[in-house]
């Protein structure tokens, strides 16, 4: 008994950990964003808020929460309303299958590191990913705005697209951990991390992921020149907020998938694996704004056609070769 | 590939480069001397006030905020009895001092008048009335316009020959 409810109490310390780290780490990757944005723009960036602007997301935070919570006359009121909470909910769970470090041992127990470790880890992030287009297109519909629809509409097809060669891309990485758990493929990386390895999935998982959580430059829901602001033109104060927080922690989740799947995840010289995992995110988010800062938005046939005809063929290829290899 | 490898490697090396921005507060940029703001009412050289009340100004303005009451002082010059400007409706076009026959309303680079409540942006004459002539340091309507006033009686002023005396004019 004693040890179950100790069992509980460390889970709940670990989800409340991990919420708080990704919630801070999301505020504070809006603030480096819009910093290292502006200054590739030779500007100047958020700098009015505390020194250099640090307390920025604080400021934000206070304007979104105190903004007024309006709901469009025509809206869908329900589906309106659980949007949003929808997109930030998918994004934070994937969280839960990522194992930040080893196995600690805690009054002679394991603790693994890591706070629920599926042995279908890989396919329970497919899930969520798959979900989180729920958030996207149900919010755009529900506003009743045509723009929000188109939005919405664009984020379902590029999202759905876009799965299927993130998934494939996963298949080689897979097939040489021989596991879907991703505790499984961060042990099978112990020695050579995957991106030596599966360069090509690598690369296709990255532009897949860009795509599958709308940035730069696959931020066709969005489109803030086509359609003011996409699927989420109509949300203000903090459902706007909760769509943001979504968007930065897909940000991190695409930096934890990247470093969990090729990077080695939590294995490094010197430092703890927290930090390590913590390191290989921020390093995947940093390249994330450094695409945003550089290259233009596609077309949105030049988006169908990179995913379907450039992405899945090769990921098959790859696939092929990967286990033609294994098998020899 | 390699355009795209130009393009990262541009926004790199932006990222070591001094921003060019100029911070505000800290840093105000000193405007050009014909760049529209706040709006004021000058005064001639002599020290009267310039404006004769003929509505052009309120008449022009596209957004109708400036209002004025004419009234005529005892030698016959024309004056403002009240002159208000809606710096809230102001849309800063300087028509008003196109349309201005005696260069009395100018407008000035001065940008920085904001107010919490709105109504403080409504000024009246106390408040655009300024010492000076503004943009124009010479001109005098009165000492040109062939009124009668205090400046100068027919025939007195710029320009202007001395009235026929149709009587004595006869052959």
């Amino acid at each position: 008994m004693f040890v179950w409810i100790a069992g509980i109490v460390l889970l709940l310390a670990k989800i409340g950990v991990i919420l708080a780290v990704v919630l801070v780490v999301a505020a504070y990757l809006v603030w480096v964003e819009r910093k290292l944005l502006a200054r590739m723009q030779v500007r100047r960036g958020p700098n009015r808020a505390g020194k250099f602007g640090l307390l920025q997301p604080v400021a934000d935070a206070v304007k979104l929460l105190t903004k007024e919570d309006t709901v469009p006359a025509e809206a869908d009121r329900t589906i309106f309303l659980l949007a949003p909470a929808v997109v930030a909910l998918t994004a934070l769970l994937m969280f839960a299958v990522v194992p930040f470090g080893p196995p600690l041992t805690l009054w002679g127990r394991q603790v693994p590191m890591v706070i629920a470790d599926l042995n279908v880890g890989l396919l329970f992030i497919f899930a969520l990913s798959s979900l989180g287009v729920y958030g996207v297109a149900l919010g755009g519909w529900a506003a009743n705005s045509k723009f929000s629809l188109l939005g919405g509409i664009r984020g379902a097809a590029q999202m759905i697209s876009y799965e299927l060669a993130l998934g494939l891309s996963l298949v080689p990485v897979v097939i040489l951990a021989g596991s879907f758990s991703l505790v499984d493929i961060v042990a099978a990386q112990s020695r050579v991390p995957f991106v030596l390895v599966q360069p090509i999935a690598c690369a296709i998982f990255f532009i897949a992921a860009v795509a599958e959580i709308k940035r730069i430059p696959f931020d066709l829901p969005e489109a803030e020149n086509e359609l003011g602001a996409g699927f989420h033109m109509e949300y203000s104060g903090m459902r706007f907020g909760l769509f943001f927080i979504g968007e930065y922690v897909h940000m991190q989740v695409l930096g934890a998938l990247v470093a969990v799947f090729f990077l080695g995840g939590w294995h490094g010289p010197l430092l703890p694996g927290p930090v390590w995992l913590l390191l290989k995110m921020m390093l995947v988010c940093l390249v994330l704004i450094w695409i945003r800062g550089t290259l233009p938005r596609l077309r949105y046939d030049q988006l169908m056609a990179l995913g379907w005809k450039v992405l899945v063929p090769t990921a098959l290829v790859n696939i092929l070769l990967t286990g033609m290899i294994v098998l020899l | 590939m390699k355009a795209l490898g130009a393009g990262f490697a541009t926004t790199l090396r932006h990222l070591w480069r001094k921003p060019v921005t100029e911070e505000y507060p800290e840093y105000r940029r000193a405007l050009p001397e014909r760049s529209r703001a706040r709006i004021v009412l000058t005064h001639d050289p002599d020290g009267g006030e310039r404006c004769v009340a003929c509505y052009l100004c309120s008449g022009v303005c596209p957004v109708s905020c400036i209002s004025m009451q004419a009234a005529e002082m005892p030698d016959g010059r024309r004056y403002a009895a009240w002159f208000r400007i809606n710096f809230a409706r102001c849309i800063y076009c300087g028509l008003c001092e196109e349309a201005c026959p005696t260069a009395a309303i100018q407008l000035t680079p001065d940008f920085e008048n904001i107010q919490r409540d709105i109504l403080k942006l409504v000024f009246e004459k106390e408040d655009l009335l300024v010492d000076g002539c503004g943009k124009d340091k010479t001109y005098n309507f009165y000492r040109w316009a062939g009124v009668a006033t205090a400046a100068g009686g027919k025939g007195a002023h710029e320009r202007e020959a001395p009235p026929v005396r149709v009587r004595s004019n006869l052959p």
